[in-house]
């Protein structure tokens, strides 16, 4: 007979003692051993045939960046005569944040969990703001800035790492929480303390004026959002820590790929269960519309599977207002709700408000079925046919997913 | 808990369901909380594998 | 104009608020009928058969509302929708007052209240086992009201409950008293020494006011659902029961008040009573107990709380007919029918199936067989309707709170010759109806009215299961009733009586005799 309370007390426990921190950056071809025309992507398994216009966008800039194409219609070409393999990124450990596209050639960051003995990749970020492969674009800029981060940002992280040792992330997020950043929608005060923390090995690591110029002009100025990579990272090695935990009815990831929507369970292992991704309630930038919207897209949601973003909205009243949350009140209430859904609370993450209780971590798929709860995610919204952000919402995912994986839960652990 | 833990105790409930017991209860000074309730998802077979897998069955 | 429907997805609302939404928008001008329901099943059915079912309700889950209205224009069909939302807002907005973000499971309850030792648990039947094992598994008795439970997971649960040695009052407990405390459906009584175990609500409201009437209270009422006596749940229930009474330091006498147990239920319960050192009063409406059983055995629940009344002050029990025989024959002979004019028979309308019961077992020696659906036959010049059973409840409020089914066959009964007298009971206390007799008193009138109308004459005979303690005061309700020109006796056996000497007034040298 399963014992489902002890896993879930386990995975908990996995997910609150987690200490991930940033150790290095590399090619996805080395880090991830990603080996010939292979694409990852955000969210569930999909093909090209029906991906959105985002990530067929990223998918042109990955094609053209590994030279596997020259031009765009070449690049769709090869994609729709199925020359590409596709995989998400999850499968293996890696998260990408909007399209969430990675090449073999994409430089990576590397962040490990020495405590529970994990590791998890993203990009360390996408071209510069305005032509970010995440929403798509795949112009000569977006291609540039990949370059640039290749040749330039990452061998310069990499030196600082190799002096200064790994930079603790677990502490520098619980830092930025105290700080007003839910680390989802808003990673403001995180980017201002990784800028801090990465400015004087910088200054030593880098010979070139200029380059140290343009390196903290990259991760200081133009992006409030630029550490997102790193939260999203720091949550996914600490999540890898309960997947395939046995007997665990724990979420292990949340993902979307601006057409379906899925989950895979601890004791599920890699299984998806999957829905349709949701249209994204929430404020638009000036000119553009619901009509406008691309549906819910990328892996960022695995920081609400880590109990942060959506789960953690009552540490930030700047970003209540972003999402469309009406007053600080229905902040504090979500994050309540929330906590009706999720095993326990991580300490590592004190709420003021909620007079230091922990964030909610560890969404219980019996929770979610039993009260019809599903976790808020909170994200930005990409154009449907454009490449660039164009407003911020929360997310409420279908409960399909979550009621298939129980029943599948139920098969797989049989009274 | 055994018998003994109810009559002549003082009453500590849990209201599931109709609102209108929590608040006759509170009418008669009685401790109670009210769960706002709602059906489980899916359909009423998921309701018994959500019994099977209760933490404390 | 046809009907029109809107479906709120995702938004359940318990079935007493519901009741609110469709009666206010039933007395908005243009609309003619209105249903707020949660799209079960059997509320699927409902819809159907009053006609308020489109395609869109149609696709409607259990967890989705639907407000359908019979309207006469398309504004008034507006109105209606904007005023169902109006209502819940405002609803929302008095919860949101408290200050308090109200838990959603059982689980996040108990973190407010750790120590909590009592679940009382009305959700509908299909998921009730769910909550009350949650309930039991983390040591909490329970007060299950939900009806329509398979019979399988109430044996399930009173499995566990007995194992746990928790006690699992229900399913299907309308009432039960702890530490004097009512539960669900319960009259205001004065804490006593009478102990009770009950396998039907009315039936425990009958006696607690009965008691309350005579000046004693209940100690404890511990109910155990109707089906507790059963073969199958084989009295796990009252048998825990009558060992926590026998070892209550407050409860001097104990009354088990049920149907007539199985045989083999029986010889368990008997000997149980053997063994406790308190006086037992049985009353298994229906059956009688076999020379040399232990403890007192009575046949109605007036008798039962008489007996008890009697026991503990170490008084004599003298059953009678009639309290006031005499007013009886009085108020009826005035009612006598214009000679050669044909008389139709009994409809009983009850609120308490074990009145209904105990009606029916009282009225058949005397007009023989008495159709209904609680036992005998199907149909009948004679019938007697339990608007509590579970046909009657799926998907709505019990017709305690929600009267309006029993007004209407009030109503339709006066345009019946078939119908010469009209037997009801009406229920008062915590959680019922703020003023049934208003209501009821008005169907009556109406009812008496078209009877006489078509040159009928209809009589009204009730009794009301209250104390003057109760939110609707016993004596107004009684008095209300009597202005409706129905005659109100003192308890619902009496009203049963008084109604086949309505019937057939040849009886009255055998019922008004004295002794039964």
């Amino acid at each position: 007979m399963v014992n489902v309370a002890a896993a879930n007390r386990e995975a908990l426990d996995r997910l609150c003692r987690a200490r991930p921190a940033w150790t290095g950056v590399g090619l996805a071809r080395e880090a991830l051993g990603l080996a010939g025309r292979t694409l990852l992507h955000a969210g569930p398994p999909i093909s090209w045939q029906q991906m959105c216009w985002p990530m067929r966008g990223a998918v042109r800039a990955a094609i053209m960046f590994e030279g596997w194409a020259r031009s765009a219609e070449d690049a769709d070409a090869l994609a729709a005569a199925g020359e590409v393999t596709f995989a998400p990124c999850h499968s293996r450990g890696a998260v990408g944040p909007m399209a969430g596209i990675i090449s073999p050639g994409t430089p990576v960051l590397v962040v490990e969990d020495r405590v529970n003995g994990t590791s998890a990749f993203s990009f360390i970020a996408d071209g510069p703001w305005g032509h970010q492969l995440r929403f798509g674009a795949h112009g000569p800029e977006t291609l540039a800035g990949l370059a640039w981060i290749r040749d330039v940002a990452a061998p310069a992280f990499q030196t600082v790492l190799e002096r200064e040792g790994p930079i603790d992330l677990a502490s520098l997020m619980a830092q930025a929480l105290a700080m007003g950043d839910e680390l989802h929608m808003r990673n403001a005060a995180a980017t201002g303390l990784l800028a801090r923390r990465l400015a004087a090995p910088l200054v030593a690591a880098v010979a070139s004026t200029k380059d140290l110029e343009a390196i903290l002009r990259f991760v200081a100025r133009d992006n409030d959002q630029f550490f997102l990579a790193w939260s999203m990272c720091a949550a996914k090695a600490a999540t890898r820590s309960i997947e395939g935990l046995e007997g665990s009815t724990v979420v292990s990831a949340m993902a979307r790929n601006g057409v379906l929507f899925g989950i895979r369970v601890a004791g599920t292992g890699d299984r998806w269960f999957i829905g349709s991704a949701s249209v994204v309630e929430g404020l638009y930038f000036p000119g553009f519309r619901a009509s406008d919207a691309n549906r819910d897209t990328g892996d960022s949601a695995i920081m609400e599977t880590y109990g942060l973003g959506g789960m953690a909205m009552a540490v930030s009243p700047a970003v209540h207002k972003i999402v469309g949350a009406k007053s600080f009140a229905d902040a504090l209430a979500t994050t309540q709700e929330m906590a009706e859904i999720c095993v326990g609370a991580n300490p590592l993450f004190p709420i003021a408000p909620l007079g230091d209780q922990g964030t909610p971590t560890g969404i219980d798929i019996r929770k979610v079925v039993r009260t019809g709860i599903v976790p808020k995610i909170n994200t930005a919204i990409a154009h449907a046919s454009a490449p660039r952000m164009i407003g911020a919402g929360i997310a409420t995912p279908p409960l399909e997913p979550f009621v298939d994986a129980l029943v599948a839960f139920g098969e797989r652990y049989p009274g | 808990m055994s018998l003994t833990s109810l009559l002549g105790q003082p009453l500590r409930v849990v209201n599931v369901g109709l609102e209108l017991f929590a608040r006759e209860l509170e009418a008669d000074s009685v401790v109670v909380v009210h769960v706002d309730w709602r059906p489980p998802s899916g359909s009423p077979s998921v309701a018994a594998l959500l019994a099977r897998l209760d933490d404390a069955s | 104009m046809p009907v029109r429907a809107t479906v709120r997805r995702s938004f359940y609302q318990d079935s007493v608020v519901l009741m609110g939404v469709a009666l206010e928008l039933r007395a908005l001008p243009g609309v003619r009928e209105a249903a707020a329901l949660m799209g079960t099943p059997a509320n699927h059915e409902l819809l159907a058969s009053a006609g308020l079912a489109t395609p869109e309700t149609n696709e409607a889950a259990p967890e989705d509302l639907v407000l359908a209205v019979d309207v006469e224009t398309a504004a008034a069909g507006d109105a209606a929708f904007a005023a169902a939302r109006a209502f819940f807002e405002e609803h929302r907005r008095a919860r949101e007052s408290t200050g308090r973000v109200l838990p959603r499971t059982l689980d996040s309850a108990l973190r407010q209240l750790p120590d909590a030792n009592l679940a009382t648990i009305s959700v509908p039947g299909a998921y009730a086992k769910l909550e009350a094992l949650t309930a039991l598994r983390r040591g909490l008795h329970v007060f299950l009201f939900s009806d329509n439970v398979p019979l399988e997971d109430e044996i399930e649960l009173k499995q566990l409950a007995v194992r746990r040695r928790l006690l699992c009052m229900g399913p299907d407990c309308g009432t039960a008293y702890i530490n004097g405390i009512g539960l669900g459906f319960a009259n205001v009584v004065p804490r006593g020494r009478v102990g009770c175990v009950a396998a039907s609500g009315t039936g425990l409201q009958a006696v607690a006011a009965r008691l309350a009437a005579r000046g004693e209270g209940v100690s404890h009422g511990i109910g155990v659902g109707g089906r507790d006596l059963s073969v199958e749940v084989g009295g796990a229930m009252t048998l825990l029961a009558l060992e926590a009474l026998a070892d209550d330091a407050s409860t001097d006498a104990i009354v088990i008040i049920s149907k007539p147990p199985a045989p083999e239920v029986l010889s368990r319960i008997e000997a149980a009573v053997g063994a406790i050192r308190k006086p037992v009063i049985l009353c298994a409406l229906g059956a009688t107990g076999r020379p040399g059983a232990p403890g007192t055995w009575v046949s109605t629940l007036e008798d039962a709380a008489d007996a008890a009344v009697a026991i503990v002050r170490g008084h004599a029990l003298a059953p009678r007919a009639f309290g006031d025989p005499a007013a009886v024959r009085d108020r009826l002979a005035a009612l006598a029918s214009p000679p050669g004019s044909r008389r139709g028979g009994l409809l009983g309308l009850f609120t308490g199936g074990t009145l209904a019961h105990e009606a029916r077992l009282i009225l058949e020696p005397w007009l023989g067989p008495v159709a209904s659906n609680v036992g005998g036959p199907a149909a009948g010049a004679h019938r007697i309707l339990d608007l509590g059973a579970d046909e009657f409840t799926r998907g709505r409020p019990h017709p305690m709170i929600d009267v309006s089914a029993r007004d209407a066959r009030v109503r339709e009964a006066g345009a019946s010759p078939e119908v010469g007298v009209i037997l009801v009971d009406l229920v008062l206390g915590r959680a019922a109806h703020p003023d049934p007799a208003r209501s009821l008193a008005a169907a009556i009138r109406d009812a008496r009215a078209a009877a006489e109308r078509a040159g009928r004459s209809l009589v009204a005979i009730g009794s009301v299961v209250g104390t003057e303690s109760d939110p609707q005061g016993l004596a107004g309700q009684v008095a209300a009733l009597e202005a409706a020109g129905a005659i109100v006796l003192p308890s619902s056996a009496q009203a049963a009586r008084a109604a086949a000497l309505a019937l057939r007034p040849e009886l009255a040298p055998a019922m008004l005799g004295g002794e039964r």
